[in-house]
């Protein structure tokens, strides 16, 4: 028979050490020479979203998947389960009972999961463009090139399909835009700059499963009129720009894109552009006029880029995950993707469930789950069981939405409705030890710095809500602040040029709106609730829950904490930095804060 | 001097002289440099037929290009959200300790360059900092000087 040894490498099982686990499995592999019983190979995946328990690897067809994996593991993982088909116990996941899980549909961080975008990504090596044709690959490019233009888009129409970067525009009245135009050359570009903090599962899919991205991509030049085309991918994705790279290459040499598209005649030359690192190139005429080689200023629309866009020609930009979606819309008709999310929102949604959730990762589940659902089902709840207090949806556009509207449904609709959004699919868990006003001031200093610089109401308007948050947050807040953010923040919504500055008020209007009291101590009693502010936060050790375990004082970095074993513990206040290690690391609740004037 | 301008040349050359790939070869100067020299945003300018100013402006404009020499082993700690709630702001006052360096910083011997970073896109790692190209999950200030000693060590073979 044979096994086959997928290891997870993603950029997060890289980090864990996930190449010496496959160099290790194909060394013993070759050692033990051809006189086994069982062959096997090894493939190298992309990433299986559960990055947080990486290495991954999964053996087939047993279908066994281990976590954290070390290359010390791997002998073992040989001689019992490749050998024997026998699970090697200790590297099972453990699900919230204790119990050992054997395979990856019974984890509940997979099972509720329902894949489309992310259906080959684990199972195929992106590197090899057979493993793609395998699954099934291409299929629906073949199927394109059968179709005229309108059935096409009849069929993204039918699916429901909307844009996956944020804005949910219907994909299908893009291209039926770019479509009519009679203007040739036509483009067609895919936005792979992603970077909403907090989200990475267009990284994933440009890492794990290039082709499809490059068949999405096809489908859409077919569809419009287009002979070349554009993917636009993050500088900092090193994998994901080389593995684009290589897979147009390899689908070229195939004879499956370039000259002659699948024997029919037709061309289609497509180029990675690696992005500067300006988050405003997400926005798309900024995106075009990076590509075309300038700053990546927005610019007013209309002309929207279906009738002007890259060199002053029709395009049409696509977010990855959107492209991802398209082969199988074609593939199994647009009604049957239909057939799965809300009303207004069909299909699935990538989400990254980051932050302070037990289990975090890449999360594909249809539209219209409630955030309870993915929190505490899937996510498995908060860390250390400590009370949820908010999560934030949609990157800096977005907003934090509170426990009472846990059973909200996640789709473009709902969440827009509560001043929140569903975005590129970012949701950052918080708890009672994240401060509501910070997490607004993080974001509006993410976005002042990102802020182009081109309308005044984006440029200043930011920069004195900045400038307003952080007085807050280091106790100099003064009473009105909160309604002149209020008011500023209305006034960016209402007259910026494009999204980023339109949207960026969000985070802010929300915390105001749902944590009003949060900002009010700050002002006024000059406390930070959660204990994160450092100039309005002292910290201090309750000596009856001490157990003098030392784990702060080794936490400490400055040295601040005395006391010896099974002794209680002291700060001494003139040597603290009140950067809440100590509180971290404390696993008996010792460590207390409290507010402290600020000087 | 003239090694520099070869190199320059060298990298100018694997583009077409046309506009649009203008960010592109200032990526590749950046990469081989780990800065934009002068002379090669000056070669740039001529070979494209483009004013100087143009380019200046999206060297300061893209976050991936600077203008000054940067050190030998670049930090970058990620500050996306995920690892900011989970206290990437302690690590930069850790390295500050550690190097006297602020972000966006170089250590007075070359060494290292500190760069605070929008997302990384390693959020179930939080907090991440890569250094050169290798990525380190979950760090800590206990783990830091630890990490930070291999590149040391390195740089004193």
């Amino acid at each position: 028979m044979t096994r086959t040894i997928l290891v997870c490498c993603g950029t997060g099982c890289l980090a864990n050490g996930s190449l010496e686990v496959a160099d290790e499995f194909r060394r013993l592999i070759e050692a033990r020479g051809a006189d086994a019983r069982v062959e096997c190979q090894v493939k190298r995946t992309g990433c299986n979203g559960f990055c947080e328990n990486g290495p991954i690897v999964k053996i087939l067809p047993d279908d066994i998947i281990y976590y954290k994996v070390r290359r010390r593991d791997v002998q073992e993982i040989m001689d019992k389960t490749v050998a024997e088909g026998q699970a090697v116990e200790r590297l099972l996941y453990r699900d919230d009972g204790g119990r050992p899980v054997l395979h990856q549909h019974e984890n509940p961080f997979y099972a509720p999961q329902h894949k489309i975008a992310l259906r080959n990504i684990g199972a195929i090596d992106p590197t090899r463009v057979e493993d793609y044709l395998e699954a099934g690959g291409y299929q629906a490019l073949r199927m394109a090139l059968e179709m005229t233009p309108a059935e096409i888009i009849e069929q993204v129409k039918r699916s429901g399909l909307r844009g996956r970067g944020g804005a949910g525009f219907p994909t299908w009245r893009k291209w039926q835009a770019a479509a009519e135009q009679e203007n040739f050359p036509k483009y067609v570009a895919c936005n792979g700059d992603e970077g909403d903090p907090g989200a990475f599962m267009d990284r994933s899919v440009l890492e794990g499963d290039p082709h499809t991205v490059l068949e999405g991509l096809a489908i859409c030049a077919l569809a419009i009129g287009a002979e070349e085309g554009f993917l636009y991918i993050r500088d900092e994705y090193g994998l994901a720009v080389r593995n684009i790279t290589a897979a147009i290459a390899d689908a070229e040499r195939h004879g499956i894109l370039g000259e002659n598209v699948l024997g029919s005649g037709r061309r289609l030359k497509l180029s990675v552009v690696r992005g500067g690192g300006a988050f405003v190139c997400g926005e798309e005429t900024a995106l075009i006029a990076s590509i075309e080689g300038s700053c990546g200023e927005p610019r007013p629309r209309p002309p929207f880029p279906a009738e002007r866009g890259l060199f002053g020609q029709p395009t049409v930009l696509n977010n990855v995950e959107t492209l991802a979606n398209i082969p199988v819309i074609l593939k199994d008709g647009g009604d049957a993707f239909a057939a799965v999310g809300t009303e207004g929102s069909k299909g699935t949604k990538v989400f990254a469930l980051v932050g302070k959730v037990k289990r975090t990762g890449l999360v594909e589940i249809p539209m219209g789950a409630t955030l309870r659902h993915l929190i505490f089902d899937i996510g498995g709840g908060i860390q250390n069981d400590r009370p949820f207090k908010a999560v934030q949806t949609g990157g800096p556009s977005g907003g934090c939405i509170p426990a009472h509207m846990l059973d909200l449904p996640v789709d473009f609709d709902t969440l827009k409705s509560h001043g929140a959004m569903m975005g590129s699919g970012g949701m950052i868990v918080m708890d009672d030890r994240s401060c509501m006003v910070e997490v607004a001031r993080y974001y509006i200093n993410f976005l002042a710095e990102e802020s182009c610089g081109k309308c005044t109401p984006c440029r200043e308007g930011l920069r004195k809500m900045l400038e307003i948050l952080t007085d807050i947050c280091e106790g100099r807040g003064q009473e009105g602040d909160i309604e002149l953010l209020e008011e500023l923040g209305h006034t960016l919504q209402d007259s910026c040029l494009c999204a980023l500055g339109k949207t960026a008020p969000n985070p802010v209007l929300t915390t105001i709106q749902y944590f009003r009291e949060e900002y009010e101590a700050h002002i006024r009693e000059h406390r930070c609730p959660a204990g994160v502010c450092v100039k309005l936060t002292s910290f201090r050790i309750d000596g009856a829950r001490c157990r003098g375990c030392t784990a702060c004082a080794r936490a400490c970095p400055t040295g601040a904490i005395s006391g010896g074993v099974k002794q209680p513990h002291v700060i001494d206040p003139a040597k603290c930095i009140s950067c809440g290690s100590c509180r971290e690391a404390c696993r008996f609740d010792a460590v207390e804060t409290e507010g402290r004037e600020a000087v | 001097m003239q090694a520099e301008m070869d190199q320059i040349l060298e990298i100018l050359h694997r583009y077409p002289p046309e506009k649009r790939h203008s960010l592109a070869i200032l990526q590749d100067l950046q990469h081989h440099f780990n800065y934009i020299p002068r002379e090669g945003m000056e070669a740039l300018a001529e070979y494209l037929g483009c004013p100087l100013s143009s380019l200046y402006s999206m060297a300061t404009f893209y976050r991936a290009l600077s203008l000054k020499p940067k050190g030998r082993h670049i930090i970058k700690l990620c500050d996306g959200t995920a690892c900011h709630i989970r206290g990437s702001v302690n690590l930069a006052g850790g390295i500050t300790r550690l190097l006297g360096i602020g972000a966006g910083e170089t250590t007075e011997d070359g060494l290292f360059s500190l760069e605070l970073v929008n997302c990384l896109g390693s959020c179930a790692l939080a907090p991440v900092m890569v250094v050169d190209e290798t990525y380190y999950g979950k760090v800590t200030l206990e783990k830091l000087p630890e990490i930070l000693a291999q590149y040391r060590e390195g740089a004193a073979e």
